[in-house]
């Protein structure tokens, strides 16, 4: 089947798609986008986390026909050109990134935290971040990431005003 | 394969009677593993998220109607103050991800005997509402729940909502794991403080081939209570009482042993969070009480 859906602003055609097919399978196969990594396909890892109509979810777990005419955000589109998105940059800067295969599944679930609670708390981090795992870092550089996030987040907002 | 995607209850309605064997899909986070592991293969998908009526919830005479395919995190965030034992079962479910996208009604479809709802709907005097192109029925929770991973659904038919009484009474909802997050129960209880009838409400989950009440825990502590007037002037529970509670939900368990934890330890642990649920929902009855 074909399936049509906006990609990071794009709107992008799919063809050949096996009915069964994950929206994962469909961005890093189809689509080019193999930002979105794969690991367990069942949900448990959060590395293939995307933004679907603004809701984080596991793209391994979205049915490829479902995502029709919906909007999907990767990690490939938070950056802006050349320019990092805060909680990128605070990943970089806090040293949150080791093998890096669980980073863009994070990053997308840490974005979705600080642009929802300006001022997270380490018990909300944790919350947000219980569906991503990594078996490198041992998660404290990626709390240090996340804070900093929050506060170039507001920084951002504040000069914003 | 093929994809089945209605933009109507009706048409969605009219696909599953002209094809019973198509798989309904919401939030796919039990449908999906199916299928990227190839346990299943479906002759069709049908995509439940585009249907408009499936996503509302509303409240008419102290019942809420939750549609099928309102996803955790909404049941958390819009009803926990009527529906708290459900909310706290949906804040349980898997990680953040999960949350987005699964629903009561795949809980319901799926019907694990480890399904975090089921003890809720159970003890909260749920029905199911399923309707088909021949009409609409209303299944009590009671009676949904056949056997492992089948329920009371005929080939035709779909869950359209849920209908759970709103309460001012407590209720809890406990589940055993390895960690808060990303855990399928080793067991679960949910208990329901039913003021109005002079009840108590208690069930278990992953503890036998299906979630179900523990009937004789009920009937002795809503007898006890009321023998002893305690609904209209509740005291401090007696730890014999709720010993005995406890004893009697973990003797309505037939669990079994598997990688998650042994018949011996599920009977064990369900009689601890009985104790444990009842003494908070009590605490919280006390407080409101006085
Ligand atoms: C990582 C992970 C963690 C999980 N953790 C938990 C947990 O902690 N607790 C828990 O209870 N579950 C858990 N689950 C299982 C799952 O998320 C839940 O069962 C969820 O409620 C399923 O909802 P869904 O909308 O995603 O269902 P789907 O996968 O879309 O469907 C599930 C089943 O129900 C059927 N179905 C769906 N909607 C309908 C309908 N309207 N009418 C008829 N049939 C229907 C489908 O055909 C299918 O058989 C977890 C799953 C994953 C992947
Ligand atoms: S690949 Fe989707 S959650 Fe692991
Ligand atoms: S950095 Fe390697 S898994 Fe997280």
């Amino acid at each position: 089947m074909r399936v049509n859906v906006t990609v990071n602003g794009e709107q992008r055609q799919a063809d050949d798609v096996w009915e069964g097919e994950s929206l994962l399978y469909v961005l890093r196969e189809r689509l080019g986008l193999p930002g979105s990594k794969n690991a367990c396909e069942q949900g448990e890892c959060g590395s293939c986390t995307v933004y679907l109509d603004d809701v984080p979810v596991c793209s391994c777990l979205v049915a490829a026909g479902q995502a029709q005419d919906r909007e999907v955000r990767t990690v490939e589109g938070l950056a802006e050109g050349d320019a990092l998105d805060p909680v990128q940059e605070a990943f970089v800067e806090a040293g949150a990134v080791q093998c890096g295969f669980c980073t863009p599944g994070l990053v997308v679930a840490a974005h979705d935290l600080v642009n929802r609670v300006p001022d997270p708390s380490d018990p909300e981090i944790r919350e947000a971040l219980a569906g991503n795992l990594c078996r490198c870092t041992g998660y404290e550089k990626i709390l240090d990431a996340v804070r900093l996030a929050a506060r170039k987040k507001s920084a951002q907002q504040k000069s914003a005003r | 394969m093929d994809f089945l995607r209605p933009e109507t209850l009706a048409e969605a309605l009219a696909l599953k009677s002209e094809r019973p064997d198509a798989v309904p899909i919401a939030g796919g986070t039990d449908v999906m593993v199916e299928l990227n592991f190839d346990h299943r293969r479906p002759a069709a998908l049908l995509d439940l998220t585009r249907i408009p009526e499936l996503r509302e919830h509303s409240s008419e005479n102290g019942v809420v109607r939750i549609g099928s395919g309102v996803p955790y995190v909404r049941i958390i965030d819009e009803l926990g103050g009527a529906l708290p034992a459900l909310a706290m079962a949906s804040r349980t479910v898997g990680s953040p991800q999960i949350r987005n996208r699964g629903t009561v009604g795949g809980n319901l479809g799926a019907a694990s005997p480890a399904g975090d709802t089921h003890p809720v709907l159970l003890v909260a005097g749920a029905t199911v509402e399923a309707a088909s192109a021949r009409g609409v029925r209303f299944i009590p929770a009671t009676e949904f729940y056949l056997g492992v991973k089948r329920n009371a659904l005929e080939p035709d038919e779909l869950i359209t909502a849920i209908h759970v009484p709103a309460t001012r009474a407590p209720q809890q909802f406990s589940k055993v794991g390895t960690r808060n997050a990303m855990v399928i129960a080793v067991c679960s209880f949910a208990v329901a403080l039913h003021p109005g009838e002079n009840r108590v409400g208690a069930a278990v989950g992953s503890a036998a081939p299906t979630p179900r009440r523990a009937t004789e825990a009920e009937e002795f502590l809503s007898g006890e209570l009321t023998a002893t007037g305690q609904w209209e002037s509740p005291k401090p529970l007696l730890d014999s009482v709720k010993r005995r509670f406890g004893e009697l939900v973990a003797q309505a368990a037939s669990p079994i042993d598997d990688v998650r934890g042994s018949a011996a330890y599920r009977k064990h642990a369900l009689s601890v969070l009985a104790r444990r649920t009842l003494g908070w929902a009590w605490q919280d009855y006390t407080g409101k009480a006085a």
